[in-house]
């Protein structure tokens, strides 16, 4: 049957590969190419060895410190989006009232896009801060903190979702096991519920992890960088040198190139860590 | 008794968090009746007085960002990227998983690998791509967003066609069906649940991707993202009123969609996760 199969590639295969190849292969090749040269327009591209990667630090700190930001947000939006989502979760197992109601009003952020949910919270943290005299530019703390109020109410749910299948496909069994033989709640917490939803945890650091370091729109349209870049994360520094003079395209490739070497580097090596203490469980 | 009062902590903490969610998209609804000057200065207040002005904010947004179109537009692009990664992209999972050989595997790998590779890698090179193919049309751009969607959906179906017993497209076979026929008759209308999970991821990708759409077709057409931050950027001061009013607009479709699909939205994200 396999050979019939095999007849009908070009049925089956060439319209996904056709427009896999245009949209990301021929994009991500001419990219990393176009990384060490400098063009304006791609035909233009002259080669100029590594200089790109040695200006995207040294023209200004501009790369280094949309890369600290964006490390920061990072660590503070998924280790408290998870802890909040899995508590959420282990409320949800509990026998309460309207856990429907609630699972819908929590998740429903996630659907709204990020260039929305960034003016959504621009007005609010605005008119938090007008009453002091401020607004959410005057300083780049309130930038830092706003992205981080947004990303929680946007993942948060999310997390929660991809939790709570995981909480409730652990056998009853186990649990009855464990609260005969006298185990406490945190016992059990630690003992018999994380481990189970190790393949969730995987998951969802993996989720938030990566959309932290790609996190684009809900940046543009909550601060655009302001003030002075100092709320600019990697995606919209990228972005920035790229359109926003001529002569640079060289260097933001270059910059993209890192970015992405830096997303990959941490995406699969927290697989690696986390699908390894599944395996232990 | 003991655990029915802590019961009762935490279903106030429950009701006191759903309000922290709410209240966000409540401000936004109350602000968009407002007269624009004092959105700003006092989001917090309820519009009375002369500080309501009805339906006019939204009369102002709708014709200076083009929403209709933009509405129109967004939704075109997503039903008809959303039908053609539906189709393509689960034809050729069958295919890499029925038919083993190098080419198939490597091809999987790269689908693969594509998921992890954030956006700006690619942006410049891919919009220039499109420009050189013609592809920066509402047309074009839905064979650009199979390509980015082929990652994710093919990782998808491949994870569930490896559970479908060869036996039944063996029989289809026997039968006289050709491999297209076996595929369409038996195989796709297994593979519906796994099909509603991509749809459904996919839906809340393209429905809310601005910079993609902005690069390939943003100078000539206008999708809701594009449309709510050309209100920002299209002239000096942002008008705050209209502002409210298209991020109002810009959300009634997603809560609709929501409301009617919830169960399936619920299921297939928990599903989509468990296979990853």
């Amino acid at each position: 049957m396999e050979k019939t199969v095999k007849h009908w590639f070009p049925v089956f295969v060439l319209p996904t590969l056709a427009a896999f190849l245009i949209a990301f292969v021929i994009p991500f090749v001419m990219g990393v190419v176009l990384s060490f040269t400098e063009f304006r327009t791609v035909s233009d591209a002259t080669f100029v060895g590594f200089s790109n990667y040695v200006r995207a630090f040294t023209d200004n700190n501009l790369f280094l410190q949309s890369l600290w930001f964006t490390v920061k947000f990072a660590v503070i939006s998924v280790i408290g989006i998870n802890v909040i989502a899995f508590a959420l979760a282990l409320l949800f197992t509990r026998e309460l009232p309207a856990t429907n109601f609630f699972r819908t009003i929590f998740f429903m952020p996630n659907l709204i896009g990020g260039i929305v949910l960034g003016y959504i919270w621009q007005v609010i943290i605005n008119g938090v801060l007008y009453k002091f005299g401020y607004s959410i530019t005057s300083n780049p703390t309130y930038g830092f903190w706003g992205l981080v109020i947004l990303m929680h109410w946007q993942m948060i749910g999310y997390m929660m979702i991809i939790y709570i299948a995981g909480i409730q496909n652990i056998p009853t069994d186990i649990l009855e096991a464990a609260r005969v033989d006298g185990a406490n709640a945190a016992t059990v917490l630690f003992r018999i519920t994380i481990p189970s939803v190790m393949p969730s945890i995987t998951i969802c650091l993996f989720l938030t992890i990566t959309n932290s370091f790609k996190l684009f729109d809900q940046n543009l349209a909550l601060t655009a960088g302001a003030p002075a870049n100092r709320t600019q994360m990697v995606a919209l520094d990228i972005y920035n040198t790229f359109y926003s003079r001529s002569g640079y395209e060289g260097v933001g490739q270059a910059k993209a190139v890192i970015f992405f070497i830096i997303v990959a580097v941490i995406a699969l090596l927290q697989l690696y860590l986390t699908r390894r203490k599944e395996v232990e469980s | 008794m003991a655990r029915k009062l802590l019961n009762t902590v935490f279903f106030v903490l429950l009701i006191v968090f759903a309000a922290a969610f709410v209240f966000p998209v409540a401000v936004v609804l109350i602000n968009s009746f407002k007269a624009k000057f004092s959105i700003s200065e006092s989001p917090f207040t309820l519009p009375f007085g002369d500080d309501f002005v009805g339906l006019s904010n939204y009369v102002e947004g709708i014709k200076n960002t083009g929403f209709i179109s933009a509405f129109g537009w967004s939704l075109f692009i997503t039903v008809f990227s959303i039908a053609a990664i539906l189709i393509f992209t689960s034809m050729c999972a069958w295919f890499i998983v029925r038919v083993k050989n190098k080419f198939t595997s490597i091809l999987y790998y790269a689908l693969v690998f594509s998921m992890i590779v954030p956006f700006q890698m690619v942006m410049f090179t891919m919009s220039k791509v499109a420009n050189v193919l013609h592809l920066d049309n509402p047309l074009g751009i839905i064979l650009i967003y199979l390509g980015f969607g082929a990652g994710l959906s093919v990782f998808m179906f491949t994870g569930f066609i490896k559970t479908v017993p060869l036996g039944i497209e063996e029989a289809a076979t026997i039968d006289g069906c050709n491999p297209f026929q076996t595929y369409w008759q038996v195989v796709f209308p297994i593979l519906k649940p796994t099909a509603i999970t991509v749809a459904i991821l996919n839906t809340m990708w393209i429905w809310n991707d601005y910079l993609l759409p902005y690069l390939v077709i943003g100078s000539d057409y206008k999708t809701i993202p594009i449309a709510v931050q050309y209100l920002k950027g299209g002239y000096g001061s942002v008008d705050m009123g209209a502002m409210m009013a298209m991020l109002v607009l810009s959300i009634i479709p997603v809560v609709v969609f929501y409301l009617f699909g919830q169960k399936y939205i619920i299921k297939g994200v928990a599903a989509g996760a468990v296979k990853g």
